[in-house]
């Protein structure tokens, strides 16, 4: 591939987040709104091309890019497989959402919004992209300044503490991964991953490493005890700084779980696998009583993705096929769900501007499209057959009968409580009897918000039925995975 | 002889010009105007005249002065350096009422104190380069001299000064009594045989090396200092001399005590880890911007020592590519000082700073970038900067000092978060005058492109840095 259609998707939103900043002392914003609308969906158009012209049938990486960068001996590689292009497009469709749903929310400052909002683009899609540990170091670290502003700038009373706590847990995580990348530098004499999966890293040093990059993408992803920062970044973020928290950012730690601790540290892997399971459960089973008690909806959606994002973890370290296809379709399913709800949410409070479960009740009777929507995503978040959500928690549930029966039937207890928290959310919201004067009067969705509500609920159903182009995406890179780690765990605990 | 001198002909220039200038300013009234702008085109020369000399090691003057790749890039460094920093602060002096012509001559003479540091090869003129160059800073930080402030922070500078350079010296005459010899390299020859004495001597030296660089626990002096003397010395103070005395660190660690390493080393260490915690921690406190960014530079100091604290050529090429972005995250912070003025005074508070995002979203976007990257958060230069510290340092297996560092670089983001918190996020109070520093605005503008690009060729200053040591 001679065109560099890689970097191309990284850095057009970076580019015309500069035009935007040119388009500055201009009066009306709309100028600025349509450069990100259309630059966003050209990227998202541009994924999509991506994804149409890969070769599913190789677990090889393609499109690959490289260039020499610092000195001679870290090069700048970008590369996709069947597990990252699904996160590419997953990002590309969650920004173009975004963007629509600030031009309702956001009444300050808009442009600096939406330059933001680009900036995390290129960064989040570079995540996905890197092949090389330092490359992906810069991306994932650099998406903390956007968001950082985002929650700072834009986001509710409590915003200062959510950012610094959002920021400091983030980078106190990364450092120790920053220092066990370039101790593998020393140790292997490079930083292309493809090249570490080759040379092996020997067995001594696996367990440190590992830790090291597991602190870093615990906090991310985020597993119990360190999820503190996500309820209170959440809550306190405008609805797009939510959105993408939840759809793309949490993501970033399950495919560094998948790409980078998997394949290059596999007995250690092994070795932790009862840390992670530990950790999960208790993630699943805590953060979902947690969320049955909470009077904030906003705080109650970021407390299910904690339950949520513990199936990935639990998915990815079962080691089976369909324990790391589940996590990785429940993850593309978290992505269009939470967002769809954090959108939700996002409606009623730039009506009402309040995010208490208490407020609400009976909307049904006055906002009944924007009830039947709430219900669809409702229902698809505690794992409805025919949604998204029932799939990957199925399937990261039969990989793990495999494993561990205890396991997995705590982890099914799990589902129980989803559903439980989830129904008596959409009981007291959308159902119920009225109090509160205030909501009938209150106008059902715009046109905008049915746009971005829509979509998202077409692609929770119609990949709920019919979950193929996504399997078979990911199909051959998983297998390659599976069986390269089989292989290493032979081949090392020989030696 | 002669026909060498075009070793030293910076030097012999630098001199010549500084006395033909002072002389100006006797005979002529009014001059600040002319010798500043005499002094901005002699340090252009100079910067001229030093790239167009060979990078070939020669010696001169029974081999005390040398001229290599290395001298001439820190002589470049801490000329452009100045160059930005005595333009950029131009209306700030003129607005303070310090428009005296001998400031950028004594200026000029600190540099020449410089010159002689990084080049000396011999212990005599590393004092003497040493104590020009801390003769004219302590004129510099009392220049102000009817404010009190500026007056304490003089006396304070001297008097501590004073005592390292005694310590200094008192080393130094150690080092001649062990080894005979006041030469770099004799010393080095001698130092291979019996060395307990020559240790005492290189511990009292390395005192005063770490008083000029203000590294923890000699540090003491640096806020006061800092905020007291006005804003074009302190940030004069916080760039040059800093790059000067690093150069001779590592210029200590190459040549003379090259055979003494292991001792040496674990004292930079401790002073490393220290300074990086103490910069970390005490910052957060402050209030003052001045004041914050002595503690930051005491912090960074610290991370260049890791750098040099590896005893290793890779190792000391990152701290020399850290300190090079340090001076331009530093130039880009002070540069940003000089524009907050509101009705002809300068603020110096960080509360001042409150909600500047909305009056000044171009000003705000300058502090964001120049803060990020002292932080050292991705994609910024100042990442860089710490990521090739860091390789030196895990490369010889210092995983505690990489730890450590590193975590000292959360504690730190803390207190850049906040400044960056108070001009986003908090609420608007003053309006600043619109700025004719225009200067300023150019510094600003370059420092916050270096740093903003930076990663797109990160390699081409290391590239440049990897030539200083090929000999």
């Amino acid at each position: 591939m001679d065109f560099p259609i890689l970097s191309t998707l990284i850095f057009l939103p970076l580019v015309s987040s500069f035009f935007i900043f040119l388009s500055r002392g201009q009066k009306n914003n709309n100028s600025a709104i349509y450069i990100s609308l259309f630059s966003s969906l050209a990227t998202f158009i541009l994924s999509l091309f991506v994804w149409y012209s890969m070769d599913y049938t190789s677990a090889d990486f393609q499109f690959l890019e490289e260039q020499s960068w610092i000195n001679d001996f870290i090069k700048f590689k970008l590369g996709i497989d069947g597990i990252s292009i699904l996160f590419i497009v997953l990002t590309t469709l969650i920004t173009p959402i975004c963007i629509i749903s600030c031009i309702n929310s956001v009444k300050d400052r808009i442009k600096e919004f939406l330059i933001a909002i680009l900036i995390l683009e290129t960064f989040m899609i570079g995540v996905f992209c890197s092949l090389d540990l330092v490359v992906f170091y810069l991306f994932f670290e650099a998406g903390l300044i956007p968001m950082f502003l985002i929650i700072g700038v834009w986001g509710g009373p409590r915003r200062v503490y959510s950012a610094f706590k959002f920021f400091l847990f983030t980078l106190l995580g990364s450092v120790l991964m920053l220092v066990a990348i370039i101790a593998i530098y020393w140790i292997t004499g490079t930083t292309d991953v493809t090249e570490i999966y080759k040379i092996k890293i020997p067995k001594e040093y696996q367990n440190l490493l590992w830790l090291a990059f597991f602190s870093s993408f615990a906090v991310k992803t985020p597993m119990w005890p360190v999820h503190t920062w996500l309820p209170d970044a959440h809550v306190e973020a405008p609805t797009a700084g939510s959105v993408i928290l939840a759809a793309i950012l949490l993501k970033m730690a399950g495919y560094g779980f998948l790409r980078f601790s998997l394949p290059m540290f596999p007995l250690a892997s092994d070795y932790f696998t009862p840390l992670i399971f530990t950790l999960s459960i208790i993630a699943i089973i805590y953060t979902s009583l947690v969320a049955l008690m909470q009077d904030d909806m906003k705080k109650l959606i970021a407390y299910s993705s904690v339950a949520h994002m513990g199936y990935v973890t639990l998915g990815i370290f079962t080691f089976t096929k369909q324990g790391i296809e589940g996590s990785i379709f429940q993850m593309i399913s978290h992505g269009l769900i939470s967002a769809a709800l954090f959108l939700c949410v996002g409606v009623v409070y730039d009506r009402l501007y309040s995010r208490m479960i208490s407020t609400y009740g009976g909307l049904v009777n006055y906002l009944p499209k924007y009830s039947f929507l709430f219900i669809v995503f409702a229902l698809a978040g505690l794992g409805l057959p025919g949604t998204t959500g029932f799939l990957g928690e199925f399937l990261v549930l039969t990989g793990t009968f495999q494993k561990n029966y205890l396991v997995a039937m705590l982890a099914t207890f799990g589902v129980v409580l989803g559903a439980a928290y989830m129904l008596w959310l959409t009981k007291r919201v959308i159902f119920g009897v009225t109090k509160n004067d205030q909501i009938k009067n209150l106008k059902d969705v715009n046109k905008s918000e049915m746009i971005m509500l829509v979509i998202l609920a077409l692609l929770v159903i119609l990949f709920g039925f019919y979950p193929v182009p996504l399997m078979e995406t990911l199909n051959v890179s998983v297998d390659n995975l599976i069986n390269n780690y089989e292989t290493d765990i032979k081949t090392i605990s020989l030696n | 002889m002669i026909n060498n001198l075009n070793i030293l002909l910076p030097e012999i220039f630098l001199t010549l010009s500084i006395f033909s200038i002072l002389m100006v300013g006797v005979f002529v009234k009014n001059s600040f105007n002319l010798i500043f702008n005499l002094s901005s085109l002699i340090i252009l020369s100079t910067i001229v005249l030093i790239l167009n000399s060979s990078n070939n090691v020669e010696k001169i003057f029974l081999e005390s002065f040398t001229r290599d790749a290395f001298s001439n890039f820190f002589k470049i460094l801490i000329l452009v350096a100045s160059l930005f920093v005595l333009n950029s602060s131009k209306n700030f002096i003129l607005d303070k009422k310090l428009a005296k012509f001998e400031y950028p001559i004594i200026i000029l003479l600190s540099i020449l104190g410089m010159f002689f540091m990084v080049s000396s090869n011999d212990i005599i003129l590393f004092y003497l380069g040493l104590e020009l160059q801390s003769l004219s800073l302590y004129i510099l930080a009392s220049i102000d001299r009817d404010n009190l402030k500026s007056s304490e922070s003089g006396i304070k500078y001297f008097v501590l000064s004073a005592l390292s350079s005694g310590l200094l010296l008192y080393g130094c005459s150690l080092l001649y009594g062990f080894t005979g010899s006041t030469n770099f390299d004799l010393i080095a020859g001698e130092l291979g045989k019996d060395n307990t004495g020559a240790v005492f001597a290189m511990v009292f030296i390395l005192v005063g090396l770490a008083f000029k660089v203000s590294a923890v626990p000699f540090h003491m002096w640096t806020p006061d200092v800092y905020e007291g003397a006005p804003t074009s010395i302190t940030s004069y103070f916080a760039v040059v001399p800093k790059v000067a005395g690093l150069a001779v660190l590592i210029k200590f660690m190459l040549i003379p005590f090259s055979k003494i390493l292991m001792e040496w080393q674990t004292i930079i260490i401790f002073i490393s880890i220290a300074s990086m915690i103490l910069g970390a921690v005490a910052a957060i406190g402050q209030k003052n911007i001045k004041r914050l960014l002595a503690y930051s530079s005491i912090g960074h100091i610290g991370y260049a020592l890791a750098g040099v604290a590896t005893g290793v050529i890779s190792g000391y090429e990152s701290s020399i590519v850290y300190i090079s972005i340090y001076v331009v995250m530093n130039l880009g912070a002070f540069s940003c000082l000089y524009l907050l003025k509101k009705d002809g005074e300068y603020k110096e508070n960080i509360s001042d700073l409150s909600g500047i995002s909305k009056k000044h979203p171009v000003l705000a976007l300058s502090f964001l970038v120049i803060l990020f990257s002292l932080a050292g958060i991705p994609p910024l230069g100042g990442f860089f900067a710490k990521f090739y510290v860091f390789t030196a340092v895990v490369e010889q297996k210092m995983y505690a000092l990489a730890i450590i560092g590193l975590l000292t670089t959360v504690i730190s983001a803390f207190y850049y978060l906040k400044i960056i918190k108070t001009i986003y996020f908090d609420d608007s109070v003053i309006s600043f005058d619109n700025s004719k520093n225009k200067f300023a605005q150019f510094s600003i503008f370059i420092s916050c492109s270096i740093l903003l690009t930076f990663f797109l060729y990160p390699s081409i200053l290391s590239n440049v840095v990897d030539t200083l040591f090929l000999n």
